[in-house]
């Protein structure tokens, strides 16, 4: 048998773990994500577009010969858009979902930094109002003064309609976009 | 390393006289019936030849009759797998230039000291 | 050294359900009566195979049932019995129970003993019922002729001194046998002196090296038998005079153990040969039980058995692009790029890649046989239940398809062939009061059309009832009271939803899937299906299918700054868009008179929401004629681009399936396009239009003789909406 090994970086004193975030910058604020979830960075290309998806899927781009979709977090979070350029970075996410594992590229402003967070310094996300759903924030920790929202990935892309499985939304063609989160256009 | 030509149309078979006796350390030829084989072993000198009696195509006895006609294949020892059903395929191997033969069923270990038993 | 023999049992159950196929086919090819010899023969090999290797592999259980079957084949291939039907059903018979066998033994299940015992005594009756065999030689071996014990008895084997002359005859080394070997087998036995009289060798003019004219006398003392002894000359005792005598004790009879007669045995038959191994057989069959029993439930993987053939071609073709690649890199270190090289280099790569991918492709691909091969029997069981004469025969076996594709085309077959039999082929007494033959007959035809598989069932039976289908389809509201269908839309409707035109649900295909199942199953294959039937004369079905379910062949359209891809296998042609013939002159809406037709014109640039781009704009656009579900409708595109064979990636496996897609691939330039799904298009394009005109009660273009067939190359050609188009058509 195989046994499962979870990587931990616990400190044996308080019996507290420490994970690692790869943060990101999305306008003025910093995201992290669960560093053993990164596959990699990699510079943006044209994204392919798959019809009738909401604009915050710009399409899907060729990943050494996997075809993954592309999120615009930026878009995703309603903070506008900007201009994909050379320098725009999309850094590919393993999500683990219902239906397995997917791979996902999402698009950022820029890539900060790695950070040890230990959990007792995650703090539970407080109420940000209609614009960003909260369920899939894990939590706020803070580095060094900054502020920190740790997403969990995983749940943006489950709570997601678009991202279910067609059996689902199948012949519902009339506007995918409508069943996202939150939509306050 | 001596070089055995192993013979026989069933794969499962193949693979099991070619897998011991590469274990073993022998060269092994494989082919799939007695056509096959018998291009084979002209195409490379196989030390003993090691041949199913049921075959499409081309039997194993008329195999060895074929290559016993050869002048390199004239001493060669050539063993017959045959089942225990049949005694009289050894009588008609023998005629056709058999050297002997390993009856089926027969385990690894057997096989390998059949094998030891002819080669020089 | 110890072999592990567990690993070679996948291969073993999978070449032995073949070779059941193998028999199967062979039985029912079998003509009572007559001379069936090559057919026997190879059936009896199939059976010998299972048996052999069963043996090996210790299923004692299987060897054992298989050793019946072997024995009554062997009979009949030597004609010893007679083929009669009920040999011909009671081995049909055991081939499904040796198949459930084989199954439970490879997934480690429980098999009802019961189902087995009851064939294997009807087995055992045949055995016993045939005529006994005259020699001896052909009596199974479960009740083997010996009378004494031979060897095995090594523990208390008093000593004994034997004298041994071995006198081979001129041949012996040409049979392989080397007296050295022998001797050396001997000294095993004990210790021995070896007398050599050479007096039998001629002068040396006359001398043939390559003859034996020695004859040895060995004295051997050691705690053996004469069994032992004589086995040592077992594989030389037709090309040797042979006498074993024991010397200590003269008088003491010995056990005559098949060298009785090796005096004089130079050229008699070998006799009782088989004494030693039946010995041998019975000690590891406790061995065998245990392999048996601790094989288990190994879990089983789906493998393919690929002609070896084809891995050498592809092992070559993995040569030629090491070649190709050394070469490129040579040229990169090199100061000076030489273009021309570099080119030539490049195409070569494009070669090999295409000829790799060809080949790698060509690994999946089966002989459509092994799909073929349940139906004769299907024929043979239904035909008997149901008291019809038939004839199946089968064309084309050897076609290919992907591994895939015929896993997923079984089950349409076998009910269309029941179809066939069952509603399609009249009794034999209808037969002959309406003139025709009293054997009905179905035939299973497959063959390659450009990149597809065509397989064809045709029965000569009463063929489709337009009367009862249109009825049955107004009853059930599918068709309106006053539509008047054409013969082959009446036709189509068997593959309606739901639909059946059985009177009475009978046993044989009232049950299971309907025809409008089947025709999803093509569909899903990326197939379709087609009926034609004539009343009274019979019925075809004809279904094509892509050869493989990855890759496909598109045509690359752009549509605004998108580049779609278009399967060629729905394009019916591509033509240029004449806005005249449009109903409405606005872009996209509307039906399209096409080949006296009204179509309807679906923009893709709508459907998929795509924004116009400056620079497309005034250009002519194109449209696409594509073909689904027996529906055609145009697709308006900006260009045609390049046809090309595109591997299918899948959208699901990290998003999820989308409407009107089947999926993408990524084409050369390293960017992905998107597969339209012609079907699921047409599809969301009549979601979209609920009120959509009756095609043909539009009223398209003014004159409804024209036909404006440029085949359209890239666009580029202008036309304007006032160009009278009626008499000139084609480019001005």
């Amino acid at each position: 048998m195989t046994t499962i090994t979870t990587e931990f970086t616990g400190t044996a004193e308080t019996g507290l773990s420490t994970n690692q975030y790869l943060t990101f910058l999305l306008g003025n604020e910093e995201y992290g994500v669960d560093i053993l979830r990164v596959q990699e960075i990699k510079g943006w290309e044209r994204a392919t577009e798959i019809p009738n998806t909401p604009d915050y899927i710009p399409g899907v781009m060729n990943l050494r010969g996997t075809v993954i979709p592309i999120v615009d977090l930026r878009r995703r979070f309603e903070l506008g858009a900007a201009d994909y350029t050379s320098t725009t970075v999309v850094i590919v996410l393993r999500i683990e979902g219902e239906t397995g594992t997917r791979t996902m590229g999402f698009v950022v402003d820029a890539v900060s930094d790695v950070y040890n967070v230990a959990s007792d310094h995650v703090q539970p996300a407080p109420d940000f109002g209609s614009r960003v759903n909260t369920q899939f924030i894990k939590g706020l920790a803070t580095v060094d003064e900054k502020m920190v929202i740790l997403l969990d990935i995983d749940r943006l892309i489950g709570l997601d309609a678009v991202f279910s499985s067609l059996d689902v939304v199948d012949d519902q063609r009339s506007n995918p976009s409508a069943t996202s989160p939150q939509e306050t256009e | 390393m001596p070089s055995i030509l192993a013979v026989d149309d069933s794969v499962s078979m193949r693979q099991l006289v070619a897998f011991t006796l590469k274990e073993a350390g022998f060269d092994v030829i494989e082919a799939v019936d007695g056509e096959d084989a018998l291009a084979k072993a002209q195409a490379r000198r196989a030390d003993v030849v090691l041949t199913d009696v049921n075959m499409p195509k081309m039997d194993g006895i008329s195999l060895i009759r074929n290559l016993r006609q050869l002048p390199a294949y004239k001493f060669t020892p050539m063993l017959l797998l045959t089942t225990e059903s049949a005694p009289e395929k050894k009588a008609e191997g023998k005629a056709a230039g058999a050297t002997g033969w390993i009856v089926k069923p027969f385990n690894p270990e057997q096989l390998l000291a059949t094998i030891s038993k002819v080669i020089k | 050294m110890a072999i592990d023999v567990t690993k070679f049992h996948q291969t073993f159950f999978e070449e032995s359900l073949e070779g059941l196929e193998l028999m199967e086919s062979g039985l029912l090819e079998l003509e009572v009566g007559a001379d069936n010899n090559e057919a026997i023969n190879q059936i009896f090999r199939a059976a010998h195979s299972i048996k052999g290797g069963a043996g090996t592999f210790g299923f004692t259980a299987v060897t054992e049932f298989t050793h019946l079957l072997e024995t009554i084949l062997d009979r009949r291939r030597s004609g010893q019995a007679e083929v009669t039907q009920d040999a011909v059903d009671v081995l049909l018979e055991s081939i499904d129970v040796l198949r459930d066998m084989l199954s439970a033994t490879r997934d480690g299940n429980e098999l009802d003993p019961a189902d087995v015992v009851d064939v294997q005594a009807r087995l055992q009756e045949l055995v016993d019922r045939d005529v006994p065999a005259p020699d001896g030689a052909t009596v199974p071996v479960p009740a083997p002729n010996e009378d004494a014990p031979t060897t095995g008895t090594d523990g208390d084997t008093a000593l004994g001194t034997w004298r041994i002359v071995f006198k081979p005859q001129a041949h012996l080394f040409r049979t392989g046998n080397d007296p050295v070997r022998i001797l050396g087998e001997l000294a095993e036995l004990g210790s021995y002196t070896v007398e050599a009289d050479t007096s039998g060798l001629p002068s040396l003019a006359d001398l043939d090296v390559e003859s034996c004219y020695t004859v040895w006398t060995i004295e051997l003392e050691g705690p053996t038998e004469q069994s032992a002894i004589s086995q040592v000359f077992e594989w030389v005792e037709d090309d040797a005079e042979i006498t074993i005598t024991r010397l200590d004790t003269p008088a003491a009879p010995t056990a005559p153990d098949g060298l009785e007669a090796s005096e004089t045995a130079t050229d008699a038959p070998a006799a009782g040969t088989g004494t030693g191994t039946a010995d041998a057989e019975r000690r590891t069959g406790g061995e065998r039980r245990q392999a048996e029993a601790a094989h288990g439930a190994a879990a089983t993987t789906t493998s393919i058995r690929v002609d070896i053939e084809k891995i050498d071609t592809l092992i070559n073709m993995v040569g030629e692009l090491v070649i190709t690649q050394s070469m490129l890199q040579e040229l990169a270190q090199g100061n000076a790029i030489n273009t021309e090289k570099l080119r030539e280099g490049l195409a070569d790569l494009e070669r090999n890649t295409r000829e790799l991918q060809g080949s790698v492709m060509q690994i999946r691909m089966l002989p459509i046989s092994f799909s073929f091969n349940r139906l004769p029997r299907l024929v043979r069981d239904l035909s008997g239940k149901l008291g019809k004469k038939v004839e199946l025969k089968i064309h084309g076996e050897s076609t290919e398809l992907d591994k895939t594709v015929m896993e997923k085309i079984g089950d349409p077959l076998v009910h269309l062939i029941r179809n066939a039999l069952d509603h399609g082929l009249e009794t034999p007494e209808v037969r002959v009061a309406n003139g025709k033959p009293e054997t009905g007959r179905i035939n299973l035809d497959a063959y390659h059309e450009g990149g597809n598989i065509v397989i064809e069932i045709a029965d000569d039976g009463t063929g489709l009832n337009t009367q009862r289908i249109l009825a049955k389809a107004r009853e059930r509201g599918l068709v309106g009271e006053d539509d008047q269908l054409t013969e082959r839309q009446i036709h189509d409707l068997i593959f309606h939803p739901g639909f059946s035109t059985a009177e009475a649900i009978s046993d044989i295909s009232g049950r299971g899937v309907g025809m409008d199942v089947v025709k999803r199953n093509i569909m899903d294959l990326g197939g379709v299906i087609e009926v034609h039937s004539v009343a009274g004369r019979g019925s075809r079905f004809r279904i094509r299918l892509p050869l493989t379910l990855a890759i496909l062949d598109g045509q690359v359209v752009r549509v605004r700054d998108q580049v779609f891809i278009v399967p060629l296998v729905s394009i019916v042609e591509s033509i240029l868009f004449d806005p005249v013939l449009t109903s409405s002159l606005a872009r996209g809406a509307g039906v399209y008179r096409h080949r006296e037709a009204a179509i309807p014109v679906i923009d893709l640039s709508e459907s998929f929401g795509i924004p116009p781009a400056s620079d497309t704009e005034g250009s002519t656009p194109l449209l696409v004629v594509v073909e689904a579900e027996g529906t055609r409708a145009g697709l308006l595109v900006d260009d045609l681009l390049a046809q090309q064979q595109i591997v299918i990636k899948s959208l699901k496996t990290n998003f999820r399936a989308v409407p009107g897609l089947s999926g993408a691939t990524i084409l050369g330039d390293g960017t992905v396009a998107m597969i339209l799904d012609v079907n699921s298009v047409l599809g969301l394009y009549r979601q979209s239009m609920p009120a959509r005109p009756a095609p043909d009660a539009a009223e398209p273009g003014s004159t409804p003789g024209h036909d404006v067939e440029d085949t359209a190359p890239a666009g580029g050609q202008s036309q304007t909406v006032s160009e009278p188009s009626d008499e000139e058509k084609g480019p001005r």
